[in-house]
């Protein structure tokens, strides 16, 4: 999986405070099991996330980390005892990193 | 071990073909020694001598061991009578005797023997096999532990409404069966195993008894609801033989008309579809032929309505604008009259589940429908539910219930909404169309759009697995002969479903272990009508029975099967992380990628070297997407040549 980038500072006006690490984010992302619903490139499914997609272009970072936090729906709610707010920081880092997909048009076999 | 029958001891078997003969014989002595008292009163009728009596009865008297018929060549002519192509099974003590007269007497053709390495492989085999000829295979299952590995199979069938022949062999005198292994494997009431999801059992005997106990289970179960049956075949009676062949008769089979709703139902069905302002069909196991796909197209054009197909099987084409499955939640929710054609489960379809841990951790539980909207079902599996097994979900109140078969049904509720549609609201009707026609084109291009995302993925992205496999047999009669809710539904999605077989539907029980031997055997039957069979294979699914594989290489049943290699068992995957989420503690991984004892790595298992070993042309682990193409072109080639293939696809969880 390719990543855009070792290090990924995240832009101040739309991330958390913490400074994180898109590589990090993405061993976190396995780790903790953000996976197995999302995809390991946050494409998400209509059998595991409703057809959500996370990435690229996450949710603005205050969304996103008082949805993980508090999630009451199909995704369990990841607590701090069970996922750092630095790790939650890279996680984002990581999803921010994603690049856009091809556009469909490009793409031979999806041409319809 | 061969076993010669004494002729000086009491045969039970003897016993119970003769017995019938012995009783009318014997009955005009007695009488003839009352006479010499009395005079009796002159009979209305002649008593029939012992030869009209046996023949009557059609039970000829046993021929002694090695002279005469053998019993189950009668078994083989009653099996042959009703043109059954093949027997999947695992060989086995307690039916060889009718095994030795299906090869030798009937000389191995219909049924053809197909050799399997599981008795739940051979039963799904004869599940998916259905769903594409439409009609039935006997699966031969040894004693009591060849019906125990079949059994999840058989429940699987049972919840899918399909019919399965399903004979176990067990040896019913336990003065005469061999001691040891064969008494281990015999039980005096076997069909009990499979009772609570059998349509029907029964332990013929005689051979009468059998004629009549097999025509019978094959009326029974070709009958809608279509279930399994069960016979149990007494491997005793198997080798007795038969004094006269010509005095057994085989009963003939004549299908029974499928049960049809109720016609005051049926009108009352069509008036408030006619009038309802956003009517929505909902259909699970509808069409169980090409007919009843034309039906439900007809009735959906005649209404104008949306039609959310559940996929049980393949019911309308995705390719029709009324084909509304990328908006069905929102119509659901908008809909005042709602049409659930053979629902598996009504209320989950208008109840929302979340697994949440709410509720005191039963999960959240809500309504989707509007609380005045109209709810109407159609299902023949209201005829014959039981108990044990609660297949039957949860109770739905509905305002008008139709025991009877949908597909049987839909002629006369056309028919009804024809008449029933008032001239005044054609202008409406149609404008309902043309909404439907905006709103599938727009949906197919946002599932396009989705299907980029990802697209150059390693682990390959289900879509982009779907889609190279898609461009190697679009210009083949294709038939995805597998399930693929475990990836994101792509190919349901993306490719053109516009036949009856262009896929099956899924296990019904949800059992795992159906998906590679219920392939095989749909690409069996498409065999025999020139279709190219594909089947998206889970990694999880495939461990339970892997052997059909060479099944496939032995019979050279043509079958593409791409791995659905993610692995894990991952909804278990997502199942405990959950637990852990809720419990607020952090799953256990070990050194794997998901929760301790829910994946499939360390070491993860090389599909290729397995059908490999198997005798099944192979290639992969592939996790490059770039590397799909050729290796799909080569697989594709081999299984237009005949032969089973396997690309084992790295791919993303789903």
């Amino acid at each position: 999986m390719r990543l855009a980038s070792a290090l990924a500072i995240v832009a101040m006006t739309a991330g958390p405070a913490l400074a994180a690490s898109a590589e990090h984010g993405k061993l976190a992302f396995m780790q903790h099991g953000c996976w197995e619903c999302h995809g390991t490139m946050g494409q998400g499914s209509i059998a595991t996330s409703g057809g959500k997609r996370i990435a690229p272009d996450p949710l603005p970072w205050e969304a996103f980390s008082a949805f993980v936090r508090s999630s009451n729906r199909s995704m369990p709610a990841f607590s701090e005892k069970i996922l750092s707010d630095a790790d939650l920081a890279d996680i984002y880092a990581y999803l921010q990193s994603i690049p856009k997909p091809p556009d469909v048009n490009s793409i031979e076999l999806l041409k319809q | 071990m061969a076993r010669a029958a004494s002729s000086t001891s009491l045969n039970r078997r003897k016993f119970l073909t003769g017995a019938a003969v012995a009783g009318a014989a014997v009955a005009p002595a007695a009488q003839a020694a009352v006479t010499v008292q009395t005079v009796p009163p002159r009979p209305s009728a002649l008593r029939p001598s012992a030869a009209v009596a046996a023949a009557e009865i059609g039970t000829p008297q046993a021929a002694p061991a090695g002279q005469g018929v053998p019993a189950s060549d009668f078994m083989a002519d009653v099996i042959k009578s009703l043109d059954i192509a093949f027997v999947p099974c695992n060989p086995a003590q307690s039916f060889r005797g009718l095994h030795e007269s299906l090869i030798d007497y009937g000389s191995n053709k219909n049924p053809e023997f197909v050799t399997c390495t599981h008795e739940e492989a051979s039963v799904a085999m004869a599940h998916g096999y259905f769903k594409i000829a439409g009609k039935p295979l006997l699966v031969l299952c040894h004693g009591t532990v060849g019906l125990q590995h079949a059994a999840m199979a058989i429940y699987n069938a049972w919840c899918d409404r399909v019919p399965v022949i399903v004979m176990g062999g067990t040896d019913l005198d336990a003065a005469r069966r061999p001691p040891g292994v064969p008494t281990f494997h015999s039980a005096q009431d076997i069909a009990a195993l499979v009772r609570d999801f059998t349509k029907w059992d029964d332990q013929p005997v005689s051979l009468p008894h059998f004629a009549q106990s097999f025509v019978r289970a094959y009326k029974l179960a070709m009958t809608p609801p279509h279930e399994p049956v069960m016979i149990a075949l007494d491997c005793g009676l198997q080798e007795t033989w038969i004094g006269d062949r010509a005095k057994l008769s085989i009963p003939r089979y004549v299908p029974t008309a499928p049960p049809q709703g109720d016609l005051n139902a049926v009108r009352e069905a069509a008036r408030l579809l006619a009038n309802a302002e956003r009517p929505l069909i909902v259909a699970d196991k509808c069409a169980r032929t090409d007919n009843g796909v034309r039906l439900l197209v007809e009735l959906a054009e005649t209404l104008q309505a949306p039609v959310f197909d559940q996929k049980g099987r393949m019911n309308f084409p995705n390719t029709h604008p009324l084909f509304q499955n990328a908006r069905a939640q929102a119509l659901l929710r908008e809909a005042d009259v709602i049409l659930g054609l053979e629902l598996s489960d009504y209320w989950g379809t208008v109840n929302g589940y979340i697994d949440n841990g709410e509720n005191d951790g039963a999960g959240l539980q809500e309504t989707k429908i509007k609380p005045n909207a109209k709810l109407i079902g159609i299902s023949s599996v209201l005829l014959n539910t039981k108990s044990n097994y609660q297949d039957f979900q949860r109770l739905q109140v509905l305002d008008i219930e139709m025991a009877g078969d949908a597909e049987a049904t839909l002629p006369a509720l056309i028919e009804a909404v024809k008449q029933a549609l008032p001239a005044s609201r054609k202008a409406a009707i149609e404008a309902r169309g043309e909404k439907f026609k905006k709103a599938w084109a727009e949906a197919r291009e946002r599932t396009r759009q989705a299907a980029a995302y990802a697209w150059d993925a390693s682990p390959i992205s289900t879509a982009r697995m779907a889609m190279e496999v898609y461009a190697q047999i679009k210009d083949l009669d294709w038939s995805s002969v597998g399930g693929d809710r475990q990836l994101s539904s792509w190919p349901s999605r993306l490719w053109p479903m516009d036949k009856h077989y262009r896929h099956i539907g899924g296990p019904g029980g949800y059992g795992i272990g159906y998906g590679a031997p219920a392939a095989v055997g749909a690409a069996l039957a498409n065999r025999a009508l020139g279709r190219f069979s594909v089947n998206f294979q889970p990694d999880g699914d495939l461990m339970f029975s892997p052997g059909v594989l060479w099944t496939a290489a032995r019979h050279k049943i043509p079958l593409l099967t791409v791995m659905h290699n993610n692995r894990g068992y991952h909804q278990e995957v997502m199942h405990v992380q959950r637990m852990a989420n809720r419990r607020q503690r952090v799953a256990y991984l070990g050194k794997d990628l998901g929760p301790m004892g829910t994946r499939i790595e360390n070491p993860a298992i090389d599909y290729a070297k397995l059908a490999s070993s198997l005798g099944v042309y192979s290639a992969g682990p592939i996790a490059d997407p770039k590397e799909l193409a050729p290796a799909l072109k080569k697989a594709v080639a081999a299984v237009k040549a005949g032969e089973p293939a396997l690309v084992d696809v790295v791919a993303q969880p789903r």
